[in-house]
This record gives C-alpha cells, structure tokens and sequence, in this order.
C-alpha cells in the first residue's frame, strides 16, 4: 500500500468515525442537519485556503469556531432553536465565501481532498478526532439530558452552557476535519448517515455509538479505496459508500 | 415547629413586565403532599420553576439545607426517547443511577425489574409514565417535584402512580409538590392545596377548606361541588 493511500485511510477512519459517534447525539437531538450549514459556514476559510496555499481545515477551522461562538451567543441571547440560527449564520458563510472563492478552485473546497492529504494532517486527524471521541463520551449522558428536557438536567446539576458549548465546539472540530474528507457541501453526510444506520441495528446507546463508530469508519475505507480505481474524487464515494450501508441496515430496521 | 421542606416568602416572579406571581407565602412540611391546582396561565409551573431555582425570582424560596429533590418536568415525553435506542437501564444511567438502585425503583412502581433491558421508548404510555415515576424516585430524594405526571394516561394509570407517591410519601417521609387538574388526586392522596387564580388571588390549605364551590367553579368553569360517598 502507498505512503498516500495509507494517510488517506489514517485520516478518514479517524474522521468519520468521531463523526459518526457525535452524529449520534446529533440525530438524537435532532440537530443532524445543522453539520450542512457548518459545513457551508466553512467555505469562506476554504476560500482563503485555496488563494493562499495551506490547508482546508486549517482555513474552515476559525470560521466555524467563529460560527459557533455566534450561534451559541444568539442562542442564549435568542432562545431560538439552534437549527434557526445556523441557518442564518450559514446563509451568511456561503454568501462570503462566494465573493471570494477562486471557482477554478473551488473543487476541493466542495468536495474534500482527502487524497491529497498530508503526515502533518493525517497526526491532527487522529488526534482531535480521538480528543472529539473522549470528549463526547465523557459527556454523552450529560448532552442527552439537555436534550430530553434542559430544566431536567439542570436540576441534575448539569451546566448547561458548558456542556452545550462542548458540544458546539465537537461539532466544529469534526465539520473542520470533515471539509478535508468530503469538502465543505457534504458533511452533514458524515455525521448524519452512519448514525441513521446505526440507529436502525441498534437496541441500546452502547450498540448505537459502536455501530455508528464503525459504519463510518467503513464508509471512508471504502470510499477512499474506491477512488484510484474509479478515477473518482473520494469525497463523494464515501458518502455514497455510507448511503448503501445505510441501505443494508433498512433490512434490520426496528422501526 | 421544626424545620420546614420548603418555605417560600414573599414570592413574587415577573415575566416579560407582567407578575405571574407576586407575594406567596408556603409552607410545607416533610411528609406533606402539596397539590397545586389552578387554571391554565395561573403560573403553576412558574411558581415550579421558580421553586427549583430555574428562573429568576424575588423572594425568599428556602429548602431544607442538604435536601435531595426530584424533578419530573411537564412534557417530558416518549417521543423523544423513541427517537434514541436506549434501555430503561441506560435511561436510569443518564442520572447515574446504577443498576440495583434501578431494579429497587422499578420494583417500587410495580414493574419487573427485567424490564432494565428493554428500550424505553417501546413502553406502552403507561409503562413509560410508571417508569417515568420509578426514575424520579431513584436515588432516594427527600422531595419530588411533579408537574402533571399523569397528563399521558388513562384515569386508572394515574391512580396507581399516585397510590405509588402517596404509599412512598408514608413509608419514607418523602415530600411530595404536585401540579395536576385531577380533583380525584386531590382528595385522596393530598395533605394540602395551593390554588392560584388567573386574577392573582390564592388558596392555601387543606383540600377542603381550598376546594370550594367558587374555587371549583373558576377551574373548571362550570357549577361544581365535590360530593364524597357516606
């Protein structure tokens, strides 16, 4: 196996498969789309990436951040629903980054270029998306619970605002990642597929995150190991590689 | 007199300019059962929030120092936990409760402690209400707190949960505030009523002395008087 497939590979397991776990919470409350319009907010740093020459995620990276804190300030502020206000902040990212995007360029920021990706992205890959995988774990029941019902979990003694800011902020660093893998269009893919998979096999939260954990990270095998062959982009075959997982679980559904 | 569960001076809470609640005065005490009734916008749950420090207030609102509270909130419903593939077991983890004290809470409300394994959101409406019971009870709170805990099931349904508070009201001095619009509750498992009008006045008291003809008449706008069997 090649140097390059291998960081393809390396990068994408760890990607997809943090994804996924968090996309778990995400469907959970009910907030699976929103990882789309982060993913948009991230064009505008993509932006500059292409027109200065460094890294995807390193240029989507703060402007997610940026979204974020905007989004989790408006919600205290606001109390609207979250998915409101990142649609209002996302329309607000696409509208910038198409000012300033190179469109002979724009490819890699659409649809990732996980092919392409290097030792120092492929160490920042596992890392945050191990970082993310504790994060969320340590404090999944802590997330849920504002999401069954936040006065409940207040009561409990849960702070609400840190652990949704936790929460936020995992969901940055996976929709930053994710730009690398799928680019920045697709990564509601990521985080929503595999976990509506996992939910249709799964019969309890620890069969739910393992299953979603897993069916991601075998979506980006595939769809990275199907790309020379086909001399197609990756991006859009792990997506499609986690469509059809997702297909195949509809014969297991409970539902 | 000893110490109070609660005692609450001179509440007073304001929403968005309007007084919702202004100048109560409560006292209840460990072991009582507290029914609060009133029409829709009175500020029940208003004063429920104010009560577990959930939204601001002027006032004094005083617990018992070290006292363990239980809350199940109005409109925590099966739907949500549908949407998740999680066990009665896992729902009790999500409060970290393990799974002794979980089997003793089911057991408590006249489930099967196997039913620990099963997903939450599959539970008949009665079933989940009763589990819904079972988890507030967890933990051994001194006080729980319940905001109509029976607007999901059937009158018998709500008479069991109720049976199941009162009976663990006497067994283990657990103090009980209750939100519901069941006369039925009322008279048969609690100590005192709290009625709050939409016009700002209040009844504080036994059942029978609160429950009068007018009272009933502006909760239920209609001419009603509870009559008990001889």
């Amino acid at each position: 196996m090649n140097h390059q497939l291998l960081l393809s590979l390396i990068s994408g397991v760890f990607i997809a498969g943090a994804a996924a776990y968090l996309g778990t919470l995400m469907l959970s409350r009910k907030m699976a789309v929103v990882a789309g319009p982060l993913g948009h907010l991230a064009l505008p740093g993509a932006a500059l990436a292409l027109v200065y020459g460094f890294s995807l995620s390193v240029g989507a990276f703060p402007f997610i951040v940026l979204g974020i804190v905007v989004i989790w300030l408006l919600e205290i502020r606001t109390k609207l629903p979250m998915e409101a206000l990142t649609a209002i902040v996302f329309a607000t990212g696409v509208g910038t980054a198409f000012l300033f995007l190179p469109i002979n360029k724009a490819e890699a920021a659409l649809i990732g270029d996980i092919a392409q990706v290097s030792t120092g992205q492929t160490v920042a890959a596992v890392v945050l998306g191990v970082a993310v995988l504790l994060a969320v774990r340590r404090s999944y029941a802590q997330i849920l619970l504002i999401g069954i019902h936040e006065d409940l979990a207040k009561t409990e003694g849960v702070n609400v605002r840190l652990f949704n800011f936790i929460y936020l902020a995992a969901i940055a660093v996976i929709v930053a990642l994710g730009v690398d893998l799928v680019g920045g269009l697709m990564t509601a893919a990521l985080v929503a597929i595999p976990a509506a998979a996992a939910r249709n096999v799964s019969r309890t939260l620890g069969q739910y995150g393992m299953a979603a954990g897993a069916f991601g990270a075998l979506s980006a095998v595939a769809g990275i190991l199907a790309a020379a062959p086909t001399r197609l982009p990756a991006g859009p075959l792990v997506i499609i590689a986690g469509a059809g997982i997702f297909g195949v679980t509809l014969f297991w559904s409970r539902a | 007199m000893g110490e109070a569960a609660l005692e609450v001076r001179n509440l007073s809470v304001t929403l968005n300019g309007t007084a919702v609640l202004s100048g109560l005065n409560l006292r209840v005490e460990e072991g009582e059962f507290l029914t609060i009734m009133g029409p829709n916008g009175a500020g029940k749950t208003v004063l429920v929030r104010a009560l577990l420090g959930l939204m601001p207030y002027e006032g004094e609102v005083r617990w018992r120092p070290g006292i363990k509270i239980g809350y199940l909130p109005q409109g925590l419903n099966q739907m949500f936990v549908r949407d998740v593939p999680v066990t009665v077991g896992e729902f009790f983890g999500l409060r970290r409760v393990g799974a002794a004290e979980t089997a003793r809470c089911l057991e408590l409300v006249g489930l099967p402690r196997a039913m620990a394994q099963k997903p939450a959101g599959y539970l008949s409406g009665g079933e989940f209400q009763r589990m819904l019971v079972a988890w507030v009870l967890a933990g051994r709170p001194q006080a729980v707190v319940l905001d109509e805990p029976t607007t999901a099931v059937d009158v018998a349904g709500g008479e069991t949960i109720y049976s199941i508070l009162g009976k663990a009201g006497r067994e283990e001095k657990l103090t009980i505030l209750n939100v519901t619009h069941d006369l039925n509750v009322v008279f048969a498992h609690s100590t005192h009523v709290l009625y709050l009008s939409r016009v700002g006045h209040r009844c504080f008291g036994v059942p029978r002395e609160v429950l009068t003809p007018e009272v009933l008449n502006e909760l239920y706008g209609a001419q009603l008087k509870f009559y008990t069997h001889p």
